[in-house]
C-alpha cells in the first residue's frame, strides 16, 4: 500500500490530460478491481483520476441499429437492458455470469474489459511476476496453472525466468462476448479520438507481458458500441467454473450464429486475451454448421493448444473442456435438424 | 444416569437473543471495540520458508510520519515463556515457515501501518525448504499421541490374516486436501496495557474461549491470570481457528506494550489468515476392509499420513473414528506425520472425524458395490453391540435409525442412476459420527437481581447460539420462564469457562449452569431475595464413565454431473442425526445445515493449492479459494430423531456444532460415483477428474 493523490476533474478531456501528464497515473471507475490492487500493492500509482462520474452512464441506440454503452454504465444496468437481452443475449448472459450482484452494481463497461488477470502470483507482491514487475520472471510456470492459458502461449514449456514469459488469462466474461460481437471501443486520448475493434483491444504477452491492451497511457474508454446483428441471429454464453456462481471461468464460450449459418466464436479462460476463434471460424466458412463440422473446426482451433503442467495436475483438462463446451453451446443455437 | 431436566424452555424454537444487534450492526466485534485514540498494527511476514532473518532495515518505515513503533526480533522485548514457537513472536531470528511473523509496525492509521510494514527491508540467510507431503517419505514419524490425547496407533486381532482369508477385501488410498477455516470475521485483537504499575492487560479478542486465551497470554507475558482481562461478546465464526490463540494475538499484545495506555488494533487480512490462523492438514488414508459375502466385516484398518509444522506439532486424529464406527474383530489404526517447513496446522471443525470419515465411508460404499449390497444395509449389518474400542455399552447409538429414517425421507429405495437431459444423476449415502464431550472446567455464577435470574460464565458464542440456549437451560433448571433469565458470557470477569470446541460448549457450560441453579434452589428455595447468589462447577454435575457417548447421523446426497462439461451440482442434501435432546431447533438446524454445507464445500470446492516451490498456499484469498456459495446449495434438510440419553448430562444434549460436516464429503463422492461410474478418491471432486470418463 502506498499513498496516492486523488483527483476528480471537471470533464473527460481534463481527465485524459491529467493522466497523460503524470506517467504513474491511472483512471478509476467502479474500483472493484483497482482498489483491491491498491491495497495489495499490485498497483502503486501516484495519481488516481476518478472518471466514473465523467464518462456517460447512458445506453443509447445508434442509427444503424447498434447500441452504445457509455463507459460508466454498470454491468448490472447493461445486463438488464431489454435491448441487450433481446438482441445481444450473449452479452447479457456473460455479464450475469460474472462476479456477484454487488460487484456488478459497481463494475462498469469501461472498467470490466480492463480488469487485470487473476493469476495468483500477479496478485501476490512477494512472488516474481513479469506482468506486475517486468523482468522479474513468471511464477506461474510449473505452479498453480488451473486458471492459466492453453492458447497463445509458446509451443514448448515457457522459460519461467525469461522476461517475456506470461501464461496468464484475461478473466473478463463480458470481454469474451464483446469479442464475439465485434464490438467497437471508442477511445479518447491525448492525441484525440479513435476506435479500436474489440477483438484487437487485448494483446498477447509478446515481449511485454505488463501490457494487457493496445491502449496507450492516458487513453480513456468513453463507450463501447455494439454493431447491429442480422435479424434472426442467435447467441449464447456458456461459462464453466468450479462452483455455480462467483467464480472466474475455467473456460467460457461466446457463440453467435447468424441466420445464414455463420458462426462467430470467442473463448474465455484460455488465453492472455479474449480468444476469438478465427481459425475455427475460417474452417467453417461456407460449410453447413453441423455438429461434426463444429467438432472439426474446434479441433483445428485447438491444434496449437499447449497444456501447462503444475499444481493439482495443471490445466491440460481445459483443452477437451473447451471443445466440449463449444459443441454444447453451439448445439443449443442450431436449428433442430443439425443438432 | 442423570435425571434429565424437564424440558419447557428446552426444545423451544426461540430466536437468537443477539440476532437483532447483529442484524442492526450494533454488536461490537473485537476490532470494532470503541476505545479512545487507537493505534493500528500491521505485521511483517517472512518471505522465505526456512532460514534466518539476518537483518531488518526499519529506517524507511520509521521515517514515515505517523509511525509509532517498529518491532523486530532485534529490538522486541524478551517474553517470559518462549517454549511455544508460535506464541514466542519476535523472540528469535529463525524462520520456520513462509508468512511467519517477524515484525510489527504500529502507526496512527491502519493504512500507514501497512505501508510502513511494506517498507521494512529484510535480509535472510535462506536455507532449502521441504514442504511436500507424501506417503513414501522416509522421515515419517509416529507422534507421541494425536489431538485430544488419543493414542497414535491401535491394533486388535490380526488384520493381515483377515485380509488373507476373507471372501472379499478392499484396499484403497484416499486423500483429503488442505483446508483453511476462513471464518467471516478475521482474527482480530484490540489490546491495551495500563500506562503504569503492574502491567495490566486488556484484550478484546476474537476467540472461542476468553479463559483459555487469557491463560496462554498471561503465561507468555509472565503475568498472573488476574492481570489480564479478555473480552469477547461476539465472534464472527471460528470453526476451530480461534480455539487456541495464534501468533497474531501475542504480536498485538507485544505491539501495544510499546505504547502503554494506548489501545492497539490489529486484524489479519484474509491473505495473512492462510499463514497464521491454523488449517487442516492434508491427509492420505490407506484403507483396508475385509468382509464375508454377506458384508460382515472381519477387518478394518486405516493408516494415516499427514503433516505438521517443523516448529510446532499438531497431529490430527484422523484414524480415530475407524476405531469405533463398525464392528470388526480385527482392526488397526496408525498415524504418521511429516514435519515440514509449513505453517502450523490446528483445529478445524471436527478435527479427526471430518477427514477420518472420508476414506472409511467411501470404502464402505466401494465394498457395498463389490458385494452388490445396498450401502445402507451394509452399514446396518456392521452395527457393533458395544463400543468396539472400549467395550463399553453405548450411552445411545441410533445410527441405524438415522440411516432408515433418512432413507425413507430421501426416497432411497426408489433411487436409480439415470440421465435427465444433459445431466447424469446419482445418489449416495454416508454415516456421520461425533463424540459427546464435556470439559473438566467451567463454573457458572447465578444471582437473583431485580426480579430476574442473572447467570455469568465466560462462555463463547461463535454465532452458534450460546447467548440464546444457555438461558433456556438455566430457565428449566430453575423452573422459571426463560424471559426471566439472562446469561452473560464472553468476559474473563465472569467465572471460568472452557473453550467452545469439540462440540462440548453446551454440554459443559450447560452442566455448570444446571449445578448452579440446583445449588441456588437448595440454598434459597423458590422465593429468593435480591442479591442471593450461588455458583456451580461442571465437576459437580453427574458423570457417567460406564457408557460410550457419541452422536451419530446419516447423510444422503443427490448429485448431478453435466454430461458435456463435468460440472457437478448437488440439488439435494439430507441429513438425519441422533444428537440427544435438541435445546433449540432453530439454532440446532443452523449448526447442522452449516456443517453439511461446509462438508459439501470440502467435497466439491475447497482446496488450499499448495505451491511447494515457495512453500505457501497459492490461492490464498476468497476470490480463488472457493467455498461453496448459495447457488451451490439446493434443497438442504437436517432432521433429528427423538433421542433420550440419560448418560450424557442433565440436558440430554450431545453437541451439534461439528457432526454436520462429518461424512458429507463421502456421501457426495458416492453420489458422483453413482451418477458417472467415476470413483474420485482424492478430494475435491472437480470436473477435470470426471471429464476423461464422460463420452
Ligand atoms: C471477488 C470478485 C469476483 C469477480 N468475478 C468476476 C467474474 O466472474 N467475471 C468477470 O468478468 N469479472 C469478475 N470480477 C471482476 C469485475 O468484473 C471487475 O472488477 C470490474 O468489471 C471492473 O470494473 P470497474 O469499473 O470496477 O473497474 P476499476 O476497478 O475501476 O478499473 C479497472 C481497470 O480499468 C481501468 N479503467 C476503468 N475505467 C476506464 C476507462 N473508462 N478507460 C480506461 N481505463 C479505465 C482502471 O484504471 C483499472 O486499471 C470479479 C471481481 C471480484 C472482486
Ligand atoms: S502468468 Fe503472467 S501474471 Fe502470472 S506470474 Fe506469470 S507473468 Fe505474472
Amino acid at each position: 500500500m502506498k499513498p496516492f493523490a486523488y483527483a476528480r476533474p471537471g470533464d473527460v478531456a481534463e481527465a485524459v490530460r491529467d493522466v497523460a501528464a503524470e506517467p504513474n497515473a491511472v483512471f478509476l471507475a467502479g474500483g472493484t478491481n483497482l482498489v483491491d490492487h491498491l491495497r495489495l500493492g499490485v498497483a502503486r500509482p501516484d495519481l488516481v483520476v476518478d472518471v466514473r462520474t465523467l464518462t456517460s452512464r447512458e445506453v443509447t441506440d445508434l442509427p444503424d441499429g447498434g447500441l452504445r454503452l457509455g463507459a460508466a454504465s454498470t454491468n448490472s444496468q447493461v445486463a438488464a437492458d431489454p435491448r441487450v437481452r433481446e438482441r445481444w443475449p450473449v452479452l447479457a448472459q456473460a455479464l450475469l455470469a460474472g462476479a456477484t450482484g454487488q460487484l456488478r452494481n459497481m463494475a462498469t463497461t469501461g472498467g470490466n474489459p480492463l480488469q487485470r488477470t487473476r493469476c495468483v502470483y500477479f496478485q501476490d507482491v512477494t512472488t516474481p511476476c513479469n506482468k506486475r514487475e517486468p523482468g522479474s520472471g513468471c511464477s506461474a510456470v510449473g505452479g498453480y496453472t488451473r486458471y492459466h492459458a492453453v492458447l497463445g502461449t509458446p509451443a514448448a514449456l515457457p522459460d519461467p525466468t525469461a522476461p517475456e514469459t506470461c501464461i496468464a488469462t484475461h478473466p473478463s466474461d463480458m470481454a469474451v462476448a464483446l469479442a464475439a460481437l465485434d464490438a467497437q471501443v471508442r477511445v479518447l486520448g491525448p492525441a484525440g479520438e479513435r476506435t479500436v475493434p474489440f477483438p484487437e483491444l487485448h494483446r498477447l504477452p509478446g515481449d511485454d507481458p505488463s501490457r494487457d491492451t493496445v491502449l496507450e497511457h492516458g487513453e480513456l474508454i468513453t463507450a463501447i458500441d455494439l454493431p447491429a446483428l442480422p435479424a434472426g441471429t442467435r447467441s449464447a454464453y456458456r461459462k464453466v467454473r468450479d462452483r455455480a456462481s462467483y467464480a472466474f471461468a475455467l473456460v467460457s464460450v461466446a457463440a453467435v450464429v447468424t441466420p445464414d449459418g455463420e458462426l462467430r466464436l470467442a473463448l474465455g479462460g484460455v488465453a492472455h486475451r479474449p480468444w476469438r476463434a478465427t481459425r475455427a471460424e475460417e474452417v467453417l466458412r461456407g460449410q453447413q454448421l453441423t455438429q461434426d463440422a463444429v467438432r472439426g473446426a474446434i479441433a483445428a482451433e485447438l491444434a496449437a493448444a499447449q497444456p501447462q503442467p503444475g499444481i493439482d495436475s495443471g490445466n491440460g483438462f481445459k483443452i477437451p473442456l473447451v471443445a466440449r463446451t463449444v459443441l454444447a453451446t453451439v448445439r443449443g443455437l442450431l436449428p433442430e435438424e443439425h443438432s | 444416569m442423570t435425571d434429565l431436566l424437564e424440558p419447557r424452555a428446552i426444545g423451544a424454537d426461540l430466536v437468537r437473543r443477539d440476532g437483532e444487534a447483529k442484524v442492526r450492526g450494533t454488536a461490537t466485534y473485537a476490532y470494532e471495540t470503541p476505545v479512545e485514540h487507537p493505534a493500528y498494527a500491521h505485521p511483517v511476514q517472512a518471505t522465505i520458508a526456512r532460514g534466518r532473518v539476518t537483518a531488518m532495515d526499519t529506517t524507511a518505515a520509521e521515517a514515515l510520519d505517523g509511525v509509532l513503533a517498529v518491532l523486530t526480533p532485534f529490538n522486541a522485548e524478551r517474553l517470559a515463556e518462549t517454549s511455544d514457537f508460535e506464541y514466542a513472536v519476535l523472540q528469535g531470528q529463525d524462520v520456520g515457515f513462509r508468512g511467519q511473523l517477524i515484525g510489527v509496525v504500529v502507526a496512527e492509521t491502519s493504512e500507514l501501518a501497512r505501508q510502513a510494514a511494506d517498507a521494512v527491508e529484510v535480509t535472510y540467510d535462506e536455507q532449502p525448504h521441504d514442504t511436500e507431503l507424501s506417503a513414501d517419505r522416509p522421515d515419517l514419524y509416529a507422534p507421541e499421541q494425536v489431538n485430544a490425547g488419543h493414542e497414535t496407533d491401535t491394533a486388535e486381532g490380526d488384520v493381515a490374516a483377515a485380509m488373507a482369508t476373507a471372501e472379499v477385501t478392499l484396499e484403497r488410498t484416499y486423500s483429503t486436501a488442505m483446508y483453511h477455516n476462513n471464518p467471516l470475521e478475521p482474527h482480530a485483537t484490540t489490546a491495551l496495557w495500563e500506562p503504569a504499575g503492574g502491567g495490566f492487560l486488556t484484550l478484546w479478542d476474537s476467540t472461542q474461549g476468553v479463559h483459555p486465551d487469557r491463560a496462554a497470554v498471561s503465561e507468555v507475558f509472565g503475568l498472573d491470570q488476574e492481570q489480564v482481562r479478555v473480552v469477547c461478546p461476539y465472534v464472527g465464526g471460528g470453526f476451530g481457528s480461534k480455539g487456541l490463540p495464534h501468533g497474531n494475538v501475542f504480536l498485538t499484545a507485544l505491539a501495544a506494550r510499546a505504547l502503554p495506555g494506548r489501545p492497539v488494533k490489529m486484524a489479519l487480512t484474509r491473505q495473512q489468515m492462510f499463514f497464521l490462523a491454523g488449517y487442516r492438514t492434508p491427509t492420505i488414508q490407506r484403507m483396508q476392509l475385509a468382509a464375508d459375502h454377506r458384508g460382515r466385516l472381519s477387518a478394518i484398518a486405516i493408516d494415516v499420513v499427514e503433516q505438521t509444522s517443523r516448529v510446532k506439532e499438531f497431529a490430527e486424529q484422523t484414524g480415530v473414528p475407524a476405531r469405533m464406527m463398525y464392528a470388526s474383530p480385527n482392526r488397526r489404526t496408525t498415524h504418521r506425520l511429516a514435519a515440514l517447513d509449513v505453517p502450523i496446522p490446528s483445529w478445524m471443525r471436527a478435527p479427526g472425524e471430518c477427514p477420518g470419515m472420508f476414506g472409511p465411508e467411501v470404502a464402505m460404499d466401494e465394498l457395498a458395490e463389490e458385494l452388490g449390497i445396498d450401502p445402507v444395509e451394509l452399514r446396518v449389518r456392521n452395527e457393533p453391540e458395544v463400543d468396539p474400542e472400549t467395550g463399553k455399552p453405548w450411552s445411545s447409538r441410533n445410527l441405524v435409525r438415522c440411516l432408515r429414517e433418512g432413507a425413507q425421507r430421501f426416497g432411497w429405495s426408489e433411487r436409480r442412476a439415470y440421465r435427465d437431459g444433459d445431466w447424469l444423476v446419482g445418489t449416495g449415502v454416508a454415516s456421520s459420527v461425533y463424540p459427546t464431550m464435556r470439559q473438566a472446567t467451567s463454573t457458572a455464577a447465578l444471582r437473583f437481581e431485580g426480579g430476574r435470574y442473572v447467570a455469568e460464565i465466560g462462555a463463547a458464542d461463535l454465532g452458534t447460539g450460546a447467548w440464546t440456549i444457555l438461558p433456556q437451560i438455566t430457565a428449566d433448571a430453575l423452573g422459571v420462564d426463560v424471559a426471566d433469565v439472562e446469561v452473560r458470557i464472553g468476559d474473563t470477569r465472569y467465572p471460568v469457562a472452557s473453550v467452545a470446541g469439540g462440540s462440548s460448549g453446551t454440554n459443559t457450560w450447560g452442566s455448570a449452569l444446571v449445578v448452579a441453579a440446583r445449588e441456588f434452589r437448595t440454598k434459597y428455595g423458590a422465593d429468593p431475595r435480591d442479591g442471593d447468589e450461588a455458583s456451580g462447577d461442571v465437576d459437580q454435575a453427574g458423570q457417567d464413565d460406564t457408557h460410550s457417548p457419541y452422536a451419530f447421523g446419516a447423510q444422503f446426497v443427490e448429485a448431478r454431473v453435466n454430461a458435456d462439461t463435468g460440472e457437478i451440482r448437488v440439488p439435494r442434501l439430507l441429513g438425519v442425526f441422533g444428537v440427544g435432546r435438541v435445546i433449540n431447533p432453530r439454532t440446532a438446524r443452523s449448526q447442522l445445515i452449516g456443517g453439511m454445507t461446509m462438508g459439501l464445500s470440502m467435497a466439491l470446492h475447497e482446496t488450499s493449492a499448495w505451491d511447494p516451490r515457495i512453500g505457501q498456499v497459492a490461492n490464498h484469498d476468497l476470490g480463488e479459494y472457493h467455498i461453496t456459495v448459495n447457488a451451490d446449495v439446493g434443497a438442504i434438510e437436517a432432521h433429528w430423531i427423538d433421542e433420550h440419553d440419560p448418560y450424557v448430562n442433565a440436558m440430554g444434549s450431545k453437541g451439534i456444532g461439528e457432526i454436520g460436516i462429518v461424512g458429507t464429503a463421502a456421501a457426495v463422492v458416492n453420489a458422483v460415483h453413482s451418477a458417472t461410474g467415476v470413483r474420485v478418491r482424492d478430494l475435491p471432486v472437480t470436473l477435470d477428474k470426471l471429464l476423461p470418463a464422460l463420452d
